[in-house]
This record gives structure tokens, sequence and C-alpha cells, in this order.
């Protein structure tokens, strides 16, 4: 297409269904636009209206999620969720997913992908400060799953790494109904003033427009409604739909907006990711009240001939767009000058609730506003509740193999072996702020300045989901919950990440409202709510859907960096203490899974008042300074848990087993809401515990160097380190 | 006592080189643009790490080009205390201000993690506060840190008493398996002939708070403050 040839491009129904648009929404196209959109229109009205920037399949059921606090500052519908840490400091933070890109190419699809939630948070008036991430590749065996690991691990390093921002924690799973479709969720969070922080609501008729960064070219046209549709096998072809992602104009961008920031020239900002500069002009405009038009043959370019289409289209990275004040233009482009970054007026606001495209002074698209954003269509689609499975009875599995043989087996498998192989290609210390490094519950950073600390961590169990979307939804936030307790940190807040297949499936769409549901009720009684999130749907490859994926990003505070925990047993350690009740919970547990061979039964419930009370113990605890050494207690279970306390420490222990019932239930069942805590001083701990109306008991002493069980059956740390960290490096040197 | 951080753009250890110099001088360090060509007055110059110019081209090749790096030099050549960590290594090597390259890492991978090292020579300005052996904990956070030269510089270097630091394991072997990134002899930090120069991959930097889990940099920085005074 030439470029003013956009009025006489035919608008064919074939056109219309390769846009995304079904031939109801197609009517409504109609109907809103009063007559035939042209081309720049239609491919506005695609992105505008694909799942991936309206949310029309979910936001009947996100608006259920519980979104308030007293320390909330922002919650969903800006760039990024903000909330207050004290001190006039607010942490600001999201988590998104790059599932679809990075299935396709890799590194960029992960490198991107991480650019553009950094992206999110420095938007709002943030310096990055940590990220994390949650990655859900294919089973082990399939033959791309080396290839996908390798790739998006050196994206990620690759972008962050770049960056200078921490990457501090995250989660990685294998599992076969991710063979087609993997998952990449990046999280950031930064930190910002109270009183500096920025917004994307336009606002002052006649203002500029203005556009920094990086410039435009034709790469990831169409991303969003790639996002938004299922995968098959030629799902290849679409490389070129990935954007290609440039970590150091991003550091000079960030460097620049901050500066930018730091005066008062700003009216409202937001980054262009999906949908480029289509999304954030509308929503700006949206949120605002305000029209729009915009030069477009003043965007600056990569390459030549580009049309309008293209422009409103491209996915290109590194680009931001705001509203500045009147005649602040020139102070603004100094920066963005000494920075070697382009600046470029590309537009005015208008009264006119419209979006109006010039190109070289000629219409060349004319769009209400609202429809195409706030109002755009929502859905009510059919949903389907998930068949209950039945629980397992403990009694039921008997010991194939020895307890220690188990151990030996579950800590070298693909769910627990250790991650290090990943996280070593991130620069994790960065800053010089890292107080707990990844490996542990969660990550800490060092609030700068102070002596507070903010812990952060990603969470999901989609076993559990599948088996239960409700209880599945609930256990992924109290894991968030538990793992940022675990270090000391009071929980404040998450982002969730939805993964889900194709919601035009009924049982689908019954797994994300059941997820929703399970979410809601968790963080309403947790006080734990959400501020921001993403929606990522359509995730199959030829029919077959992942497991559902909500995947939690949790953020707590530190108040005393003096006073917090780490996994790792102490030389001061002697009582091992169990936190929380265990009714031994076998059903989707990864010792049935992988010593039994059975995926199935019931998950483990979530008891979301024990889950609270617990939690609230184990922080005072650590604040009091009564505990330096935590765990929360999760896959594999209690002996799991305890193994890796020993490895992380380096000494070893011996485990009690119960007097009556299911050994394998009490070494390996799922169990919600415990912790294993290492303190030298357990009378006072069990006290803390009785007063509280916490379970609590000792599980076993600190020591040596194996893991011992009732002071027979045991296993040296040597040879359980060899185990647990051989397995990553060994599979990932193995020839495809 | 002062000293000067030079920024380049994509540097982003900047904050964490204040850190280690205002713990070790008592003051802020001045900060100073790649653009300048004036450096203040200054008894210490560090060019610290991230990825100047996006590590494009060259690590440290378009920095080394930079306008302040002929100020740099002519302090360096006037024998000013000068230091380059990570990026600030490969910046100086491309300057000429060290001798030899970092090249990729054997393992073609980014490595973030701690290390032992042994100080081979604890008679110079940034290491004056160590004992001869001593084994030391930093962590290193790089993608190109195998450090190379010719055998004759080699010799050459290890003659004149100008490898500093060599990774190693905890009990101080120095071997291929305690080798990290392939470096040739195991090097992880050399000083130039007037030793007023030195450039090292490892983080001082990060090792400087009990918080960090280990505090093993900070005699670094105050030998070099020591010898500066």
């Amino acid at each position: 297409m030439s470029s003013n040839d956009f009025n006489s491009t035919p608008i064919t129904p074939e056109l219309v269904k390769e846009h995304g648009l079904n031939e109801e929404e197609y009517k409504l196209v109609l109907e809103i636009m009063g007559r035939e959109p042209n081309i720049n229109e239609l491919g506005i009205f695609s992105v505008m209206w694909s799942e991936h920037c309206s949310y029309k399949s979910s936001k009947k059921w996100l608006k259920t999620l519980p979104t308030k606090a007293d320390w909330v500052i922002q919650g969903p519908g800006e760039n990024a969720g903000v909330i207050d840490i004290g001190d006039g400091q607010a942490a600001v933070f999201k988590m998104e997913s790059h599932n679809h890109p990075s299935f396709i190419e890799p590194y960029q699809g992960a490198a991107t992908g991480v650019g553009g939630i950094m992206r999110d948070v420095f938007t709002m008036g943030a310096r990055p400060v940590a990220n994390l991430n949650a990655l859900r590749f294919g089973e082990p065996d399939h033959p791309k799953t080396r290839h996908l690991l390798s790739g998006v691990v050196e994206g990620i390093g690759g972008y962050g790494n770049c960056m200078g921002v921490p990457t501090i924690g995250g989660e990685t799973n294998f599992h076969a109904s991710y063979n087609g479709n993997i998952l990449v969720n990046a999280m950031t969070v930064g930190l910002a003033d109270t009183d500096n922080i920025f917004y994307s609501a336009a606002a002052g008729i006649g203002n500029p427009v203005v556009y920094v960064g990086s410039k435009t070219g034709r790469d990831g046209i169409h991303g969003a409604t790639m996002a938004s549709a299922e995968f098959d096998d030629d799902s290849e072809e679409k490389r070129p739909t990935v954007q290609v992602g440039d970590p150091f104009t991003e550091k000079l961008l960030l460097e620049a907006c901050l500066e930018l920031m730091a005066t008062d020239m700003i009216v409202a900002i937001q980054d262009m990711g999906a949908a480029g500069l289509t999304s954030s002009s509308f929503e700006m405009a949206s949120k605002g009240g305000v029209g729009v038009e915009l030069w477009l043959d003043k965007v600056p370019m990569r390459e030549e001939g580009m049309t309008p289409y293209e422009l409103m289209l491209s996915e290109s990275q590194e680009r931001m767009l705001m509203v500045l004040k009147p005649g602040c233009e020139d102070a603004a482009k100094a920066i963005f000058d000494k920075w070697e970054l382009d600046f470029a007026v590309i537009g005015t606001l208008t009264d006119t609730k419209r979006m109006v495209l010039k190109w070289h002074g000629e219409v060349a698209g004319d769009l209400p506003i609202d429809p195409l954003a706030e109002a755009s269509p929502e859905y009510d689609r059919p949903w389907e509740p998930t068949p209950k499975q039945d629980r397992i009875d403990p009694n039921s599995i008997s010991a194939k193999v020895s307890h220690v043989d188990a151990l030996k087996t579950l800590i070298a498998s693909p769910d627990l072996a250790s991650r290090r192989w990943i996280w070593e290609q991130y620069d994790h210390l960065v800053r010089g702020n890292t107080i707990v490094r990844p490996g542990g519950d969660a990550g800490v950073v060092r609030v700068e300045g102070t002596n507070k600390g903010l812990a952060a961590t990603t969470d999901c169990t989609p076993r559990y989901v599948m088996a239960d979307p409700v209880e599945g939804g609930k256990q992924a936030v109290a894991e968030a919950y538990r793992n940022l307790v675990a270090t000391g940190a009071k929980p404040l807040a998450i982002t969730d990440n939805m993964n889900f297949g194709n919601p035009e499936r009924p049982r689908i769409m019954g797994q994300f409202v059941g997820a929703c549901q399970g979410i809601g009720e968790a963080c309403i009684a947790l006080d734990f709510p959400v501020v921001s999130g993403n929606v990522s749907l359509y995730n199959e490859t030829n029919g077959v859907g992942i497991m559902p994926t909500p995947a939690i990003g949790g953020v707590g505070l530190i108040s005393d960096l003096g006073h917090h925990a780490t996994i790792g047993i102490k030389r001061d350690d002697s009582a091992l203490i169990m936190i929380g009740a265990a009714t031994g919970e076998l059903g989707q547990s990864l010792y049935l899974k992988t010593i039994e061979g059975r995926e199935e039964g019931a998950p483990p419930p979530v008891d979301l008042g024990a889950e609270k009370r617990a939690g609230t113990l184990v922080r005072e605890l650590i604040e009091l300074g009564l505990v330096r050494t935590c765990h929360d207690i999760a896959d594999g279970g209690l002996l799991v848990t305890v193994a890796e306390m020993c490895l992380a420490g380096n000494i070893g222990a011996d485990l009690h087993l119960p007097e009556a019932g299911s050994e394998v239930a009490w070494l390996f069942g799922e169990d919600q809401g415990r912790y294993v805590i290492a303190t030298r001083d357990p009378d006072k701990v069990l006290n803390a515990a009785g007063s509280a109306n916490v379970a609590a008991v000792i599980i076993g002493q600190a020591g040596g160097d194996a893991v011992v069980i009732d002071g027979g059956d045991k296993v040296s740390l040597s040879e359980l380190r060899e185990l647990n960290e051989g397995w990553m490096p060994s599979f990932m040197a193995e020839a495809v | 006592m002062k000293s000067a951080v030079i920024l380049f753009p994509g540097i982003n250890r900047e904050n964490d080189a204040i850190a280690a110099l205002k713990q070790a001088t008592g003051t802020e360090p001045t900060l100073v643009w790649h653009g300048d060509t004036e450096l203040p007055k200054t008894d210490i110059i560090m060019v610290p790490g991230g990825f100047s110019y996006g590590d494009y081209l060259r690590c440290g090749a378009m920095a080394a080009k930079s306008p302040i790096m002929r100020a740099v030099a002519e302090r360096a050549k006037q024998g000013v205390t000068t230091i380059g960590v990570c990026n600030g290594f490969q910046i100086l090597t491309e300057a000429g201000l060290l001798p030899g390259a970092l090249m990729r890492n054997a393992s073609l991978k980014f490595i973030c993690k701690n290390t032992h090292l042994k100080v081979e020579n604890a008679e110079t300005r940034f290491t004056n506060l160590y004992s001869a052996g001593e084994i030391v904990e930093y962590p290193v956070a790089h993608h190109d840190g195998n450090y190379f030269a010719d055998s004759d510089t080699l010799d050459r270097l290890e003659g004149e008493g100008r490898v500093v630091l060599r990774y190693c394991d905890v009990d101080g072997k120095v071997d291929p398996a305690t080798n990290l990134n392939g470096s040739q002899r195991n090097i992880a930090g050399i000083i130039n002939e007037a030793g007023n120069v030195l450039g090292m991959m490892p983080h001082p930097e990060n090792a400087i708070d009990p918080l960090h889990g280990g505090t093993d940099g900070r005699n670094l920085f105050k030998s070099m403050v020591e010898a500066a005074s």
C-alpha cells in the first residue's frame, strides 16, 4: 500500500476477518463510524478491540477483584499499580505477559517483555529497582524446550542486565501443556516519591502531544492481534510480528524521562506498548475525556515509505507518548537531546473527543475515542465450573521407596531442581541494594538510603488451578503472601498475570472465572489487594490449552532490614519448628506425580483464616529477632523444605517422624499455610504460637552434614547438593 | 579526599561505585559526564561497570573514544589513582591504559555470582590493606570478562607483579576448575606499569556492607584512600 491510497483500499469481508474482527464486531464498527471505515481506521479497531488491549472477555470478572486498601495509591487501570511504603515513598509495580512472541522468537520476545514492563513502571515516575519473572516451558523432553528456555533466559538477562535493574526472583515450571505455548511473565518493581507520580490522563486543550524515544519501524505490527489468537503449525511465520529490543536506548529513555520528571513540564505520559501509538493515544485521550489530532508525518521514522497504517500499528520498542505543558517543548527537548533520543511534537489535544489522524495535511482517519477505549465491547462468555476431584486418602498411599530415596528423586526432578543455571545469568546485584538473592522465598532489595526493604515474589501452582481453579487461585495468592512473610516482610499488594486458554470455550472460561473467585477471596482475607495486572488468553496450540496459570506477583515491606530472615539454617539455630497444621494433603502433590506417576486428586485446600494467623505470627517472630531462618512449605512438602534449608545454610538436620498417621503424608504432603523456622529459642517461639492460636511443633534438630530421618536413614548434603544442582546444567548441556 | 566517577551512556553501576567511594572517602564523589573534556581536581578516578553504548561494536570500544577519556588518560599518566571495574576495565583496555582485552566468557553466558579471588600482589595502592595471598570474596556480573593477552605480555605482567587478583577457590587453589570465565592464567585484575591504574572484572563495590553478605571489598577502596592521602 502506498501512503496515500488509504481511502481506496476496499474493505472486504476477508480483510475484516484478517483483522480479527467477527461479524458482530464489524457491525458495531459500522454503527459507531456511521460509514465504512478506511484501512487505517479498520486497523485501529482491530488492535483496540483485540482481547489483548480491550480485555473484552475478562473485564467482567476482573472488576470483581478487591483493589483497595489504605496503602493503595493507584489500583488497576494505569500503567502500573502504586502503593505507599511510608516516608513519602511508593512502590510501583506490575507483571505482564509476553507469551506468544517468546514462543516464536524466544530471545527478542522475552527481552521486549522485560523492556515493556520496565517502561510501564518508569512511565509512572518510578525508577525500576527489581525485576522478577514467572516462566513456564513444555516438558523437558520436548524438542523445543531447551531452545526456548535458553533463548528466554538470555533475552531476559540481555535486557535487564543492560538496564542495570537486578533480577531478584522468579519461578520456572515444566509441563507438557506448555509444549506449544510457553509463558513468559515479567514483573518490575520501581520506587517513586508519593508526591511525584505520573499518570496517563491527557488534559489541557491545545497542549502539545510529544513523541520521545526510538524511531518507529515496521516491527511488531499487529502484535496485539497475534497475542489474541490461538497458535497453529504456521505460527512461526509470524516471526516478523515480534518486536526487536534495544535495551541501551531504553536505558537512555529511562534516564531522560526521570530527568524530565524531576521538572514540572509533564501533564500526562504513557508508554507505547502493545498496539503502540494507537493504544497510547486512545487511552490517554479517553482517560482525560479529550480529543487528539495526530500529525503522523511528524513521527520519527526508521524506514522510508512508512504508511499511516504502519505508524499507528507498529510496536517498535522504547517509545513514549506525553502531553507537555504549553511552552515547555524546548526545555524538554534539551533533555532528550542530551540523551541523544528523538523528540517530536506530533499532535495537539482538542475538545472533540475524536482522534483525527493527519497525513501531510490530509485526514487519514477520524474516529470517536471512547468506543475504542473505555467503552470497548465487553462479553459475558458462557462458562462451566470445573468438576471437583476427590481428596486423596493419605492412608491409601504406601511408600514404595524409602523416604530418603523419594527425597533424592524429588530434589533432582525438573520441578524442584535448583534454578541456579537460570538466575546466575541475571545480574541480581546491580545497584548494590540486593539483600536477599534469588533461590530463597522472595527476593529483597533495600530501599536506597533507608533501612527498609522491599520483598517481591512470583507464584502460581498451575496443577492446583487445573484441578480446582477456585482453590488454586487462592493458593497462588496465599503462596505469594507466605513467601513475603518468610523474609519478614508485611505483604502489601499483588499484581496478577492471568494466563489461560481460549475463553470462547466454556470450560476454559470456567477456569478463569474460578481463579478470579479464588484470588478475590484470598486478597480480601489476607488484606492483599490487586493493584495491577494483565490478561493473556488464547494460550492454545492446535486446540490444546495450557494449564490455567494465574501468576501472582506479590510485594511486601520489611520495616527494618536488621531483622529479616533467609532460608539457610544458621550456625546458632538448634530446633526446627513447623508453623501451621498438617492433615496430609497428597492430591496434586509432586510426590504423587514424581514417585507414583499420578497427576490427580483435589489440591490442598487453603484455610485463609489460618493462613493469616500463621503469617502474622511468623512475621512478628522475625521482627522481634527471634527467627532469622524461615522457609515456607510448598512444592514437595516438609522434607523437601527442610532439605532446601539445609543446602542453603550448609548445615544438616535430623527430622522426627510422627508417632501415628501416614509418614508419606507427613513428609511429602503439600498442606498449605505452613512454614519451617529454625531458631535457638524454641520455647519462646512455641509460647508465642500458643498465644496466637497457631499450630507449632518441633519437627527436628539442626546440625551435622546430612539430612537424617529419625536418626536413621540419611543422605549427605554433598550428595543432595549434587542432585539438586546437577539437573539443570546437565539438561541444558545435552545436545538437542 | 576527592573522587570522581565517569559516566558514559549505558553505565549502570555508578550507584554502587558512588556508595563504595563515599564509604571510603567520607565525601560524595563528583560525577563527570562523558562529553566533558575537563576533569575536576581529584585523587581517585573510577570508571564504573555497565553497558556503555550498549556494548555495541565491542565492550568499551566506543566509550574509550569519548572526549573525557583524553582527560582521564592524562591524569592517569600524571599518576592519579585510577580504577576501572567490569565495563570500566574493558574501557581502560580499549583506551590503551591497560594491556590485553576482555573477550566473551568461555561459557558464552552472563555470569553473576560470588567468586573467590587471590590477592597476588598486596603491595599496590589498591591492595595494601590485604595481605599477600589473602583469599577474598567479591561478586562478578559480566558477559565479557575473559581476559586475554599474548604470552609475552602475560609473562611480563607476572614478572612485574602486575597480576593483582586471580580467580581461585575458597582455599586459594588456582586452576582451570576455578577459572570462572576462561581468563588467561585465571587473571581477574591487573595494574599498569606505573602501578596507579587498576582494571578488574569482579565488583568490590558490591561487597562493602554486611547486608551484601560480605565486606571484603571495603579494603580495596580503603587502600586507595590511604595511598592517596
